[in-house]
């Protein structure tokens, strides 16, 4: 008899499907984990648990009841406890004020001595080793995310939700926090794990769901299942190996990087030695599950992120010392980044200033410090011509764009600035069939002109219709570099699972 | 439709600034006086004045200075709540040039003093903008509180190291009368401060909007992570802008020792510094605009006198109506046009219209 019911929850937000008709059966004791990409959804299905959103549609029984929840206060009060990706702690508080902020002690509160005592037997109890009296900001990431767990812990909480919890833990404190949860697990809680790191999911989870555009894409016993198995799921069986591609012969080594290491905004190591070469007029697709180091790569040799060691060589001239204008102006570097919105745009600008972002201290758009409106103007109608941007009018801010449109007035920018390496990273999210096409077109056209291109994207069907050779990353290092050919599900679901190719 | 509403949304502060003075009208009613003689001395005496408007203008060139310290870095996105203390070492680094350095062609020495002053600001203001870019230490908190370490510095010098001996208050020596900035509306004390400020507002809003350097403080403001990618370098123009802001400050402390006090007195600001940043949100950062709301709070100021004469009111009632300008202001502030009730209005007018439409062409 299942422990939590979800049952038929649909979730829509301002008219896009989030969630559709998802029902999943969770068993009391175990860890459930939810799988999948970025946008499956899980997000969105756990603060319904939660108590954060209400569904427009289905319900939720726990323990055979309907949980009727308006608030996150419902969900604790029902015994369910959820830990963030951030965490959501004073830094300057001890561990136990931190674990009693908030609590309501009736009409006599217990002292924090009191508190205190009872934290430490608690934590005891589960073996987290935690000193109640430490202040947080003395303590390491995984530490802060076992107070975060015993927060929910000293509320009751039978049930706990896990979002995304070794995204901040160092490599090293990964096996620990997998202990704990068995503990946990030992102790009678309910875990649910929600996560797109595959090797974590075989390793502690009882059940798995995989999610996939909102629906639960398939459910299965982890017993059952292997790493390669699921990040097939993950991405969709469905991959249509369309050869439509023209083979262009690859000139000289446009790009190479060798031994590049670097750490991602948390400050753990995301790139562990990566090495490759793209020549003019090739394609190399970057791939793997979201989260293995793909943006990361992106932002370094692009020349956003620090770089830790290795090289970058730019026609073969080595690029590691110039910052981001040299990469640009200098080495020719293009680069669509991956959130367009807070990355690739200034979205109260118009359309005609983001056309020229990256370029306005240069002529023609500027001269001796002075901004030439007129040729802004110009060059803005010029080019929403060509690559045909939707829109009112160029002088309108380009929040007022549809994603797409949005899309190509990046992508006009950087091949306008006529790259010998262009980077594009997650070019087709979110975007609609037309779009891609347009895309993808673009990409194309560049190869043939003898662009090198480096095609970095979680999405499995552009990757394998778009490149000449595909890499795949795993926690921060290539896996294996493999011929569209050779690419049949089976071996880049063990590519990305982190199983290095023989060769 | 949504074209006038959208303008009457960007007047908000001026909106403000109307229920503001009426609510301050219930207050001269309280104290006896009939608001409409009340207001009609207060603005006619700052400004349909000679004597009045040149007293104003005195009060404006350090306000709007100080407004367009905190209006430049707020286009960066930075808050400069530290005008008030970069006026004082602007006004501390201007005495010591006039005092210590020896005399030599006037004009000349006029321009290193009132650099000196924007050098002073733009130190101080450079040490909040350094922690924020390099530290990430959030700089309201730090230029908050160098307003004190400033004001207090001032203090020790003016009864320390640089007091008049023998003075019965602590104030530095005169400067050289040569060292004097001119005066534009004798015998007022109006002085070349006023005019200095309007020029610097309109170079101000010349360069953001037409030059690069504006361009990419902007573009900071909006998204530091589209500007990291456009090529700027975030961090040494947080800085730069904070610095930027200092030197306006610093000017107006400068020109307070230059045109008004020719001396350093101790505490010598009532408050411009802090002026400033409800002229800069009253101006939403526009230097133009700037410009105009300083002279209409240096108009309240000078007025305030004039109306306590002529009605028989306590001036009193004027420092209440500024405050409750101040507190219109910042609640007009947080209204979003966006989000708004109106805009979801004329949203559902819109859809109401376009229905309309296809129905009448359905019939047509």
């Amino acid at each position: 008899m299942a422990y939590i019911h979800i049952d038929g929850i649909s979730k829509s937000f301002s008219g896009f499907k989030a969630l559709d008709d998802v029902s999943i059966e969770i068993a009391k004791g175990a860890i459930h984990a939810i799988l999948g990409e970025n946008g499956a959804g899980k997000t969105t299905l756990m603060n319904i648990l939660y108590g954060l959103y209400r569904p427009d549609e289905g319900q939720i029984t726990l323990d055979g009841k309907p949980l009727r929840m308006t608030s996150p206060r419902d969900a604790i009060a029902g015994g369910i406890g959820m830990i963030h990706q951030h965490f959501m702690l004073v830094d300057t508080l001890s561990v136990t004020e931190n674990i009693v902020l908030g609590l309501s002690g009736g009409i006599r509160p217990a002292n924090l001595k009191t508190h205190e005592a009872r934290i430490r037997a608690l934590s005891g109890k589960v073996n987290f080793d935690i000193d109640p009296a430490a202040p947080i900001w003395s303590l390491p990431m995984g530490m802060r995310q076992r107070v975060e767990i015993l927060k929910a812990l000293y509320r009751e909480a039978q049930v706990l939700i896990l979002d995304e919890p070794t995204s901040v833990l160092a490599p090293t404190e990964i096996e620990s926090f997998l202990d704990s949860l068995r503990t946990l697990r030992a102790a009678g809680h309910t875990i649910l794990l929600i996560t797109h790191k595959l090797d974590e999911v075989m390793q502690v989870a009882d059940r798995i769901t995989v999610m996939r555009h909102g629906k639960v894409a398939d459910e299965m016993d982890a017993a059952d299942s292997t790493p390669r198995e699921l990040a097939r799921r993950m991405v969709g069986r469905d991959v249509i190996l369309d050869l439509k591609r023209e083979q262009t012969t690859p000139g000289d080594v446009v790009l190479e990087v060798r031994g590049l290491t670097a750490r991602n905004d948390q400050g753990v190591r995301a790139l562990d030695d990566v090495g490759f070469a793209v020549r003019a007029g090739e394609v190399l697709g970057v791939t793997g599950v979201d989260g293995n180091g793909q943006r990361e790569l992106s932002e370094v040799i692009a020349g956003l992120r620090a770089l830790d060691g290795g090289v970058i060589l730019a026609e073969g001239k080595d690029i590691s010392g110039f910052d981001v204008k040299a990469r640009k102006n200098e080495a020719g570097i293009g680069f669509v980044p991956e959130d367009r919105q807070h990355t690739g745009l200034v979205l109260d600008y118009p359309v005609a200033t983001n056309f020229v972002l990256r370029d306005y201290d240069r002529a023609p758009v500027s001269r001796h410090g002075i901004l030439d409106y007129g040729f802004i103007a110009r060059n803005a109608v010029d080019l929403v011509k060509r690559y045909d941007v939707r829109l009112r009018s160029p002088q309108q801010p380009i929040r007022f764009l549809s994603g797409g449109n949005q899309q190509k007035v990046i992508l006009a920018r950087e091949i306008e600035a006529r790259p010998r390496i262009l980077i594009v990273m997650q070019a087709c999210k979110g975007l609609d069939v037309g779009a891609i096409e347009f895309v993808q077109n673009m990409i194309f056209s560049l190869k043939k002109e003898g662009v090198g291109v480096l095609y970095v994207s979680t999405e499995l069907e552009h990757v394998l219709d778009i490149s000449d050779r595909i890499a795949v990353m795993c926690r921060g290092a290539i896996t294996g570099i493999i011929s569209p050919k050779e690419a049949t599900p089976e071996r880049l679901g063990e590519l990305m699972a982190g199983v290095r190719s023989a060769a | 439709m949504e074209r006038i509403m959208q303008v009457v949304f960007a007047m908000r502060t001026v909106w403000a600034v109307i229920l503001a003075l009426l609510v301050g009208s219930v207050l001269m009613v309280f104290a006896g006086a009939n608001p409409i003689d009340a207001y009609a001395a207060l603005f006619g005496g700052a400004f349909f004045d000679y004597f009045g408007f040149g007293a104003t203008l005195v009060k404006f060139s350090p306000i709007a200075l100080a407004g367009l310290a905190v209006a430049i870095p707020l286009r960066a996105g930075l808050f400069n709540i530290g005008a008030e203390g970069q006026i004082y070492m602007g006004a501390l680094f201007a005495t010591a040039a006039a005092l210590y350095l020896p005399q030599f062609y006037a004009p000349l020495h006029i321009l290193v003093c009132v650099l000196a002053g924007a050098l002073g600001g733009a130190l101080w203001a450079a040490i909040a903008g350094a922690l924020k870019a390099y530290r990430g230490i959030n700089e309201v908190i730090v230029t908050l509180l160098l307003n004190y370490v400033a004001i207090n510095i001032v203090s020790y010098a003016a009864s320390g190291p640089m007091m008049e001996p023998g003075a019965p208050y602590p104030y530095s020596p005169e400067i050289a009368p040569s060292l004097a900035l001119p005066y534009i509306m004798p015998p007022t004390d109006a002085h070349a401060g006023a005019v200095f400020a309007v020029i610097l507002a309109l170079i101000l809003a010349f360069c953001l909007k037409y030059t690069t350097f504006g361009f990419s403080m902007v573009t900071v403001g909006y998204n530091p992570k589209a500007a990291q990618y456009a090529g700027i370098r975030v961090q040494k123009q947080i800085v730069l802008t904070m610095m930027i802001g200092g030197a306006l400050a610093g000017l107006a402390g400068a020109f307070e020792v230059l045109g008004v006090k020719y001396r350093l007195f101790q505490s010598f600001s009532p408050g411009y510094g802090f002026d400033g940043i409800v002229v800069a949100f009253m101006a939403a950062a526009n230097p133009i605009f700037v410009v105009v709301a300083a002279l209409f709070f240096a108009g309240l100021r000078s007025g305030a006198q004039v109306m306590q004469r002529a009605v028989g009111i306590d001036s009193t009632v004027v420092d209440a109506t500024q405050g409750l300008i101040v507190l219109f202001i910042a609640a007009s502030l947080s209204f979003r046009f966006r989000d708004s009730r109106w805009a979801r209005m004329l949203a559902n007018r819109r859809t109401a219209e376009a229905a309309i439409a296809s129905q009448e062409k359905r019939n047509a």
